[in-house]
């Protein structure tokens, strides 16, 4: 949680609140990539590109 | 009030400790764990800060981290859409990295510290964040000898900012402008450092070196095709030659094709070409220095100068800058790269966060000749020499100090660990090998039986102040080895028809003064004066070598191998001494001789270490 509120007081600050969204997908991009790791969610990857 | 500087996490991590504003200790942590740029956190370097202060942990008032987690993030998120989507392969790369771990940097910090130090301490509301350039800019500027001067950082990239400038008056730090990623003069240095065959971010020396070999074939293309440079040296990259901003590698097949190859094969032969590609991106190097000099002079009217940030660790680009006369003085930071950014993050908290006064300098540096690591007693060098299994001679001063002037004057090769361990990349006569510099054999016996490095490696000297006018084109101090000029004249060695005719390589076996060893191919010199008052036994040895040669000066190499940190402990050094062909070793008020030791304690020493 920590992070979060310091990641938005951080683009608040920087004037960058429209980097917001594209931070959760490519967060939510990076997450699945770590899963992919693991190879289970892989042919979930590929299904995206 | 007690301020300890980390950097981390990328490489070359270190830590600084200052007390009420004076720099108390410092220290790389690679000296310690013996990785070579080691990026984890400086868990033994924090621990020798601390102790070297005799405090407690709890004691310390702030951690200030040199650059900003965010920040950095901020540019890798914005540069991945810029070229999305290519890059793709890279994104997948650092990603899981960032989420996982590097997001998590100030997390990161309090866990190291409760381990390292004390679980008892709130970290977390003693960290503080400067920025990576102002972090440079701050290591440059406070511990200058000047009251007020133009600061200039070059490095890569820290966080957005590749080149900043700033002005420093007393207590005040100001950047005043700055380039951003990816324009980068590192970086481009970086790429033909790549392409030339080095390692990136420890091979870029090795090109400063084998620029003399060569000669600037490629510099209008570079400068025609990569690089545009405005009137003020400020500077834009055509990124179309470049894979580093999204790639995994530095340059691409445009650039390949433009060079007309592919990048060298790393530890393959080296050819004409790489070193004229060599001579051709450090003029161009060269070049954007001075004009970005130029520039800087104009518009901030200082008269001082200091630099910082890895491409001030560029020694011939500083040489030059100083011989232009674009400023009556310049100055730079000896931990240049980003071991130094722990010393600037300190600095930043304690002039810019709290807003202490800085004393005039009154023409001295705070640096301490750079010695701030860790020193040993004679009791704890006797103890590990003792572990070791070493033969040795207990000395008092002068005996060891004839003793090692007059090893050195047989032309005999000696490790030489004394006092303090140097703060930054140079060995300044803590943790030195020094030989004689008269020798016409000794350059290339050092490279290949010593240091196991490439032959065509240059080596520096070691010259008395009060001596460097009479052998060298430079009468000032450069206690830092960060400055190169020519050798006198007068000293030089005539060049017969058949020898000017040699081309590259060939030109290394051609003694060129009366201390071939330290001058290079194009008689320049890479000069570190000693002076009395910041290291008097090295001063005192290398007066007693004066005293029975006539010669003021000795060769002066790091105390490591190839691929190796420089030694730290009197472990490192014996370990060294047996595993190099070095004849002596003097650690404190201890001589060893090589043939005095044990056999079975030699060890094969050339492949311990990764190549750099």
């Amino acid at each position: 949680m920590d992070l979060i509120k310091e990641l938005w007081t951080f683009l608040k600050a920087k004037k960058k609140l429209w980097l917001a969204p594209i931070i959760l997908v490519m967060l939510i991009l990076g997450g699945l990539l770590i899963l992919a790791q693991g190879s289970v969610v892989a042919p979930f990857i590929y299904t995206l590109f | 009030m007690y301020i300890l500087g980390v950097s981390a996490f990328y490489h070359d991590s270190a830590a600084c400790l200052l007390k009420d504003g004076e720099i108390i200790a410092a220290a790389q942590e690679e000296r310690f764990t013996r990785k070579k740029h080691d990026a984890a956190f400086p868990a033994q370097a924090v621990a020798y800060c601390i102790a070297q202060a005799g405090i407690r942990p709890d004691a310390i008032d702030h951690v200030v981290f040199y650059e900003k987690p965010f920040l950095k993030f901020e540019r890798l998120l914005e540069t991945y859409l810029a070229f999305a989507p290519r890059g793709f392969r890279s994104f997948s790369a650092a990603m899981p990295l960032w989420i996982k771990e590097k997001l998590f940097q100030k997390t990161m910090l309090v866990k190291d510290l409760s381990e390292v130090l004390d679980d008892q301490v709130d970290w977390k509301s003693r960290l503080l964040f400067s920025e990576h350039h102002l972090s440079h800019a701050a290591s440059a500027f406070y511990p200058s000898p000047f009251d007020s001067a133009a600061v200039l950082t070059l490095d890569g990239v820290g966080e957005w900012t590749t080149t900043s400038v700033a002005v420093g008056q007393g207590r005040d730090l100001k950047v005043i402008k700055d380039i951003q990623f990816p324009h980068s003069l590192g970086l481009l240095y970086s790429a033909f450092t790549y392409y030339t065959g080095f390692k990136v971010n420890s091979g870029e020396y090795k090109v400063m070196g084998l620029a003399p070999y060569g000669e600037p074939k490629y510099a209008e293309l570079i400068k025609d095709k990569l690089i545009h440079v405005a009137e003020d040296g400020s500077f834009q990259l055509d990124m179309s030659y470049f894979d580093y901003a999204t790639g995994l590698t530095m340059t691409n097949r445009k650039f390949a094709d433009l060079f007309g190859g592919p990048a060298r094969q790393s530890e393959s032969e080296l050819t004409q070409r790489e070193m004229d590609l060599a001579a051709s991106v450090q003029q161009v190097t060269e070049e954007v220095v001075v004009k970005l000099a130029r520039g800087i002079a104009r518009e901030t009217g200082e008269k001082n100068l200091c630099l910082a940030g890895g491409v001030a660790l560029n020694c011939v680009a500083n040489g030059i800058l100083l011989r232009e006369g674009i400023f009556d003085n310049i100055w730079i930071q000896p931990a240049a790269g980003d071991a130094g950014g722990a010393l600037g993050a300190a600095l930043c908290a304690w002039h810019l966060h709290h807003e202490h006064d800085r004393p005039s300098p009154a023409g001295r540096d705070g640096m301490k000749g750079a010695y701030l690591g860790p020193v040993y007693s004679d009791e704890d060098i006797e103890a590990a020499l003792t572990r070791c299994g070493a033969t040795f001679h207990k000395l008092d001063e002068q005996s060891l100090i004839d003793r090692v002037a007059t090893a050195l004057a047989e032309e005999k090769a000696v490790g030489w660990m004394q006092g303090r361990m140097e703060f930054g990349p140079r060995a300044l006569g803590g943790r030195s090998i020094i030989a004689d510099p008269r020798s016409p054999v000794m350059q290339k016996q050092l490279n290949l039986k010593v240091k196991y490095r490439e032959s065509f490696r240059p080596f520096a000297p070691s010259v008395l102040r009060e001596h460097v006018g009479d052998w060298f084109e430079h009468d000032a101090d450069s206690p830092y080895m960060l400055l190169v000029a020519d050798v006198q004249s007068d000293k030089r060695r005539q060049m017969t028809d058949e020898e000017n005719a040699l081309f590259g390589i060939e030109k290394l076996n051609v003694p060129r003064s009366s201390v071939p060893a330290i001058t290079h191919v194009d008689y320049s010199a890479r000069i570190q004066t000693v002076h009395q008052d910041t290291n008097p036994r090295y001063h005192a040895v290398i007066s007693g070598f004066h005293e029975k040669t006539g010669c003021p000066l000795v060769v002066n190499t790091s105390f490591n191998v190839r691929g190796e940190p420089i030694v730290c402990t009197p472990e490192d050094a014996f370990r060294c001494f047996m595993g190099t062909e070095l004849d002596v070793l003097a650690v404190g008020n201890f001589l060893l001789l090589k043939d005095q030791q044990d056999e079975a304690l030699k060890e094969n020493y050339e492949d311990r270490y990764e190549l750099d």
